[in-house]
């Protein structure tokens, strides 16, 4: 039963880079029976017939029970669905709303896809504001389409945001060890003093805290942890957070 | 492409720093970013990286007939550059208003400052003058281009060297760098650009405005001084009203940046003296710092080996002998020998050039001339020290 899992268990962890090719032959069993495996490629891995080939450079990560996907590290984003991003509103055309999302072109988003929003109750965005929504047609034939609200018609955190505070770009990589469920980058970072975080899949980051000084420090403090090791991050951290008190 | 529009809340954060006198990166209003001036390899070649804005310059000469209106004076050319790799804003081929904008300011602190002695570039009057052509290509944008490519252009300018010359009546000899060491220009004073951007109506001011400062700003006010105090130019952009007191105490400011930055320019300069007399390296490939990212320790990838001894002996033992051994050589004349006879010309010839060929060799005899070549197009005639050389022409 494992053969397929164990050609991918050996490189668990290490950098494969494209053209890796993992081909599975199948011994034939004694008794004519062939056992499937469902395996699930993730973002970097693509099917070729009989084999998995390696799209992106990166490390091999496995999550249970069967899904395998590359890691990897870049700064431009493409659009892909039921990602939440951070956009900025460029125009009003009709009835959409065109959002500037980081990707080769704009999403369109329709007035109605918020929260109470009727042909009557119009919702309140102006162009330049920061909208928070979900995509939900995303490939590389259409045009991107986000909403702000979910399957069951409500806002659920999405929608206008950011009155104040401070937008910034990171990468990729980084924006998602900040969103992993057990961050130790958010933990590091409460501990120094209280502050709002939206974080998008896009590589934007939205921070508010008490003063523009502390919104700042946050700000530079996520910028640079990009390259650090933990350890590093924590002794800056702690330098901080000493400094300020 | 397009830029990514500014959004209100980073407008607003923004103008809200400003006005409690904080700045994106933690500078104070009137610091200027790390500036680093390398110079290549070449004579006159020059980047300047203000923080992250990064602007190469090059000077070049040419030997040119002058102007009418001017025949003793040399001629200078400035052309700056907004690459597309600079800033999605950019699109190639377009001349927008900021480019129209940072070459007038280029030219008008350079050339009618005066700081190039021009007279010195005249070698013939009224028939042959160097000019001197200055090209600024902006690589990264990220706010105050004018400011980096004037210190780019006027290092490039103290760094340049142009070729030695001599004159006898009317000619003119021009040498090269291996023959006779090139000349630096003869150049008066530095004239340097500083960039002061107004925000809130010109009641808050910033030095060396980054990118997102800049898009913020309602005016700019840009002066560009040399320094022993002279001004060169000031121009005002964004319409904005200036009092009187904010435009001198910005002279004042400028006065001592410019001072700073001359003398950051000097040091760039002696350095790059010293190490090209000293005969050590110098050029963009020193300049680089080397960032250690690929000398962090790894732990030792395991490379797949298991069956390289198999595969590697089955291509030996499954691979085809090799083709037939080459010729040995055959000694034709003096000095001359041929290995192997070359391949059959297989273009088709006509039957006459065949008939041709045939009667040739048969005249040859060993002492004399062989032509061995059946080729349309060349001739090769072996020369025998005691036999006369007889060409044979096939050219067709």
């Amino acid at each position: 039963m494992d053969t397929i899992h164990a050609c991918f268990k050996e490189k668990i962890g290490e950098v494969l880079l494209p053209g890796d090719v993992f081909s599975f032959s199948f011994p034939e069993s004694g008794d004519g029976t062939i056992k499937t495996e469902k395996i699930i490629c993730g973002p970097g891995l693509r099917r070729n017939g009989e084999e998995v080939k390696v799209c992106k450079s990166g490390i091999l990560r496995h999550k249970q029970p069967n899904m395998y996907w590359i890691d990897s590290q870049q700064r431009r984003y493409v659009p892909a669905k039921g990602e939440s991003v951070i956009g900025i509103v460029t125009t009003k055309a009709g009835d959409v709303f065109k959002v500037d999302v980081g990707g080769s072109e704009q999403a369109s988003l329709s007035y109605l896809a918020f929260e109470g929003a009727t042909k009557r109750n119009r919702p309140n965005v102006q162009v330049g504001d920061l909208v928070y929504g979900q995509f939900t047609i995303a490939n590389k034939d259409m045009e991107p389409e986000l909403v702000c609200i979910d399957s069951c018609g409500r806002a659920n955190g999405m929608g206008v945001f950011g009155a104040d505070g401070l937008l910034f770009k990171v990468s990729l990589g980084l924006v998602r060890r900040l969103l992993a469920p057990q961050s130790e980058i958010v933990k590091d970072l409460e501990k120094i003093f209280p502050f709002e975080l939206v974080v998008g899949m896009n590589g934007r980051v939205w921070v508010k805290a008490k003063t523009v000084q502390q919104t700042l420090i946050v700000t530079n403090l996520l910028e640079t942890c990009e390259n650090m090791t933990s350890q590093q991050r924590q002794t800056l951290f702690k330098k901080v957070a000493a400094g300020f008190f | 492409m397009r830029d990514t529009p500014l959004s209100n809340c980073e407008r607003r954060f923004l103008l809200k720093a400003i006005e409690e006198k904080k700045r994106l990166d933690g500078r104070e209003t009137y610091d200027y970013r790390n500036i680093k001036i390398s110079f290549g390899t070449d004579y006159g070649c020059c980047i300047v990286e203000l923080g992250k804005t990064r602007v190469l310059c090059q000077v070049s000469c040419e030997l040119v007939p002058p102007k009418d209106s001017r025949p003793t004076e040399g001629i200078m050319f400035f052309n700056l550059e907004l690459s597309p790799m600079a800033s999605p804003a950019f699109e190639p081929n377009r001349q927008s208003e900021l480019s129209v904008t940072l070459n007038r300011q280029l030219e008008r602190c350079l050339r009618n400052s005066k700081c190039i002695d021009t007279e010195s570039l005249c070698v013939i009057s009224g028939e042959k003058v160097w000019q001197i052509r200055v090209d600024v290509h902006v690589l990264n944008h990220d706010g105050n281009l004018m400011d980096a490519a004037s210190i780019a252009a006027i290092s490039a300018l103290s760094h340049f060297r142009r070729p030695d010359v001599t004159i006898q009546g009317r000619d003119v000899t021009v040498f090269s760098p291996e023959e006779r060491d090139p000349i630096p220009l003869s150049i008066y004073h530095m004239p340097i650009c500083v960039s002061f951007a107004f925000f809130l109506e010109g009641s808050y001011l910033l030095v060396d405005p980054c990118e997102r400062e800049e898009r913020v700003k309602d005016g700019l006010l840009m002066i560009a001084m040399n320094k022993h105090r002279e001004i060169c130019s000031i121009q005002s952009s964004g319409g904005i009203m200036l009092l009187k007191d904010q435009v001198l105490r910005c002279s004042k400011i400028a006065s001592v940046k410019v001072s700073e930055i001359t003398e950051l320019i000097n040091k760039a300069l002696e350095n790059d003296r010293k190490i090209r007399k000293e005969g050590g390296k110098f050029g963009f490939a020193e300049s680089m710092p080397k960032q250690r990212i690929t000398t962090l320790k790894r732990d030792k990838a395991p490379v797949e080996m298991t069956d390289v001894e198999e595969t590697a002996s089955d291509i030996v033992n499954t691979t085809e002998t090799t083709t037939e051994p080459v010729p040995s050589p055959v000694l034709v004349g003096m000095g001359t020998a041929q290995v192997g006879e070359g391949i059959v010309n297989s273009w088709g010839l006509d039957e006459e050039e065949e008939e041709d060929d045939e009667p040739q060799t048969e005249d040859t005899k060993t002492d004399e001339v062989m032509v061995i070549s059946d080729s349309e197009e060349e001739e090769v005639v072996i020369l025998n020290e005691v036999q006369k050389s007889k060409k044979t022409s096939k050219q067709k």
